[in-house]
């Protein structure tokens, strides 16, 4: 079983499921650097994403800046979340700055759980896209973005050796039986994907109705299904063997199999990859704002942007244009093609209704 | 060895240990829950506490109904399945000699040391078309073309089955190496087959054994959230995995604790039931 996964750690899996319970015995593990005063906790996602940041990334910014870093291991999911919300009601910190998805990030801004950012303190933040920046509905900046991905549509070189151009591939009749989906709502976006697909973008998912028509044409792609997954490495396995030669996944972690000579692809589909990040947040329980000021700032330099890029594997939060990023090196983490950008919205408004329907859709 | 009925306070004294440990880490999580499953859900948040039944509420409908029915034939299945194949293991295992035993027993503590994670994706592999045991048969001559055992129900319940199998034969095997073997000699010297035998004195003698581990295996399997995952399609999602998916993926504690409150007391109702029948039976 594979376990150095990069993004596919980030929002599904096991991993989370695992980590979630044990998330106290990964506190405990994480790697006592010199515990200075002068020491952040950082929350990352375990895994291997982690150990990339821990030999990558963390090492240079505290030779840059003195300031110790001592990383976490967060689990995906919200399990994160209300570990940290739990924490600050009692006015502890489990990571000063954790690394958060949307969802997370939107749920935190309702909860106030994060410490309200100050712009001035970041002037490499200017750089970073305006849609990665998070914000309270008064204005005050909550989250700045931290890395990028994106899911794409993967196939099985050798089962399939034609390469799919579009997301309707999925719903091809000679693939029945042949795909493996993420198996929750919120973490496939294939409600955004059917959308961008047959209904001309994901503003049709603004009303009731065109949920549902989404959630009908979603409907039809049942039978194509063998494996909804909530494991991302029991997906990897499956395609590289070609047992389910279809699917979505991660851009980055599928590349890392092609590399390693596996028969497997990632395609951009017409339609675009879809796009998802993680930000930067300060729990509100934090008393070291002043030095997550500092990181964060760090970790928006174009120079480390692209060192993420290469090691790490993600998409770059500022524009590539700042980077010195090679072509070949920026479609290795990315694509031109404008992404499928998923409604951070709906899953916090219409959470529950949408994941009822979802689990009832899939569970048939 | 008699011993005296406990005749005042003093006499519990022993029992006081356990019995806090009980209180703390048993009764105390569950009253939890319990709270937990009134409070009111935010959604797009955390949660509230208050007093409300929408948590309830919520399961009550066809799909949950569904699901939750799903869940106790599975493992009803699988309770029945384990101790059909465990109960004559164990009892072929008892007339061992005693160093086969103790090699035999070792083994299956061993497979108890395997995470689910692990199991499931071996099963998943087993059951594969690309290296999984189907090649075995084709290569018998018994198949024309591998095929894909998993996932599906088999594959589930092979899982499930695999991992409840070392349980079963630990609680069986000390009612059965106690059994006393001149039952089985009266039968044959009576003229009874081995068979026989095995099914109209040995069964019946430990037919309270056989229920309580039926019950055991029942409750067992009814907690499972990760076989049914690596192994299942979403129709065969027990509502653990449901529970799951609510406690760590939608945040939504009170709804995740509002069903698993009604697992508990299903399941404690039907264990119940079951011993109710049972003492009927008995006295009848």
């Amino acid at each position: 079983m594979k376990t150095n996964n990069m993004a596919g750690g980030l929002l599904v899996g096991r991993r989370a499921i695992l980590a979630g319970g044990a998330a106290a015995v990964g506190l405990m593990a994480a790697p006592s650097i010199l515990r200075a005063a002068e020491t952040l906790k950082v929350g990352v996602y375990g895994g291997y994403f982690k150990d990339s940041f821990d030999k990558h990334i963390f090492p240079e910014f505290t030779k840059a800046t003195g300031i110790a870093v001592e990383s976490v291991a967060e689990p995906t999911g919200d399990a994160w979340l209300v570990q940290l919300e739990q924490a600050a009601r009692a006015n502890q910190a489990p990571a000063d700055v954790s690394m958060i998805a949307q969802v997370g990030m939107l749920k935190g801004i309702n909860a106030k759980l994060w410490t309200a950012l100050d712009l001035a303190k970041l002037p490499n933040a200017a750089a970073v896209l305006p849609h990665l920046v998070n914000k309270y509905p008064d204005g005050r900046v909550a989250g700045i973005g931290a890395v990028s991905w994106y899911i794409t549509l993967v196939s099985n070189t050798k089962a399939i050796p034609e390469t799919p151009s579009s997301w309707a591939a999925l719903w091809d009749a000679k693939r029945k039986d042949q795909l493996g989906l993420m198996a929750l709502v919120s973490n496939s976006f294939l409600l955004e994907v059917t959308a961008a697909t047959f209904f001309g973008g994901t503003k049709h998912l603004d009303t009731e109705a065109g949920q549902l028509d989404c959630f009908k044409k979603l409907s039809e792609l049942r039978k194509n299904v063998k494996l909804w997954y909530r494991d991302e490495a029991q997906f990897e396995a499956a395609l590289k063997a070609g047992e389910v030669p279809m699917g979505q996944y991660y851009h980055d972690v599928t590349g890392l199999a092609v590399a390693d000579g596996h028969p497997v692809r990632s395609t951009f589909p017409k339609e675009g990859g879809i796009t998802d990040s993680g930000s930067w947040a300060v729990s509100r329980a934090s008393k070291k704002a002043e030095q997550a000021h500092i990181f964060i700032n760090y970790m928006c330099q174009p120079s480390i942007q692209a060192l993420l890029s290469r090691k790490v594997g993600t998409a770059p939060t500022i524009d590539r244009k700042k980077t010195d990023l090679t072509d070949a090196e920026f479609a290795g983490v990315s694509s031109d093609i404008a992404p499928i950008i998923p409604r951070y919205d709906l899953y916090l408004s219409k959470a529950d209704w949408l994941n009822q329907k979802w689990t009832e859709m899939i569970v048939g | 060895m008699m011993r005296q009925a406990p005749r005042r306070a003093a006499d519990y004294g022993p029992i006081a240990f356990p019995a806090a440990m009980l209180l703390l880490f048993f009764a105390v999580p569950f009253g939890l829950m319990i709270a937990v499953s009134f409070f009111q859900r935010v959604e797009g948040g955390f949660y509230e506490p208050a007093f409300v039944w929408s948590n309830y509420a919520r399961f009550l409908s066809v799909f949950f109904g569904r699901v939750l029915s799903f869940s106790m034939l599975l493992a009803a299945g699988v309770a029945v399945l384990s101790v059909a194949l465990a109960f004559p293991f164990t009892y072929l295992l008892t007339r061992l000699r005693r160093r086969t035993q103790v090699l035999w027993l070792v083994f299956l503590l061993s497979v108890l040391s395997l995470s689910e994670v692990i199991i499931g994706f071996a099963w998943a592999t087993l059951l594969s078309a690309n290296a999984g045991l189907t090649n075995l048969l084709v290569m018998l001559g018994l198949m024309d073309a591998p095929t894909s055992l998993s996932p599906g129900l088999g594959a589930v319940l092979v899982g499930i089955v695999y991992q409840a199998f070392p349980y079963t034969v630990l609680v069986l095997y000390p009612a059965l190496s106690r059994l006393d073997p001149t039952l089985m000699e009266a039968a044959r010297t009576l003229g009874s087959s081995p068979l026989k035998g095995f099914f109209t004195v040995v069964v019946p003698a430990l037919r309270n054994s056989i229920v309580a581990t039926l019950i055991m295996v029942f409750v067992f399997a009814l907690g499972c959230y990760l076989l049914p995952q690596l192994l299942g399609r979403p129709q065969h999602w027990t509502l653990s995995v449901l529970i799951t998916d609510q406690a760590l993926f939608q945040a939504n504690m009170p709804f995740a604790a509002a069903m698993a409150v009604f697992l508990v007391l299903v399941s404690l109702g039907l264990v119940g039931l079951s011993l109710l029948v049972g003492k009927k039976e008995n006295a009848a």
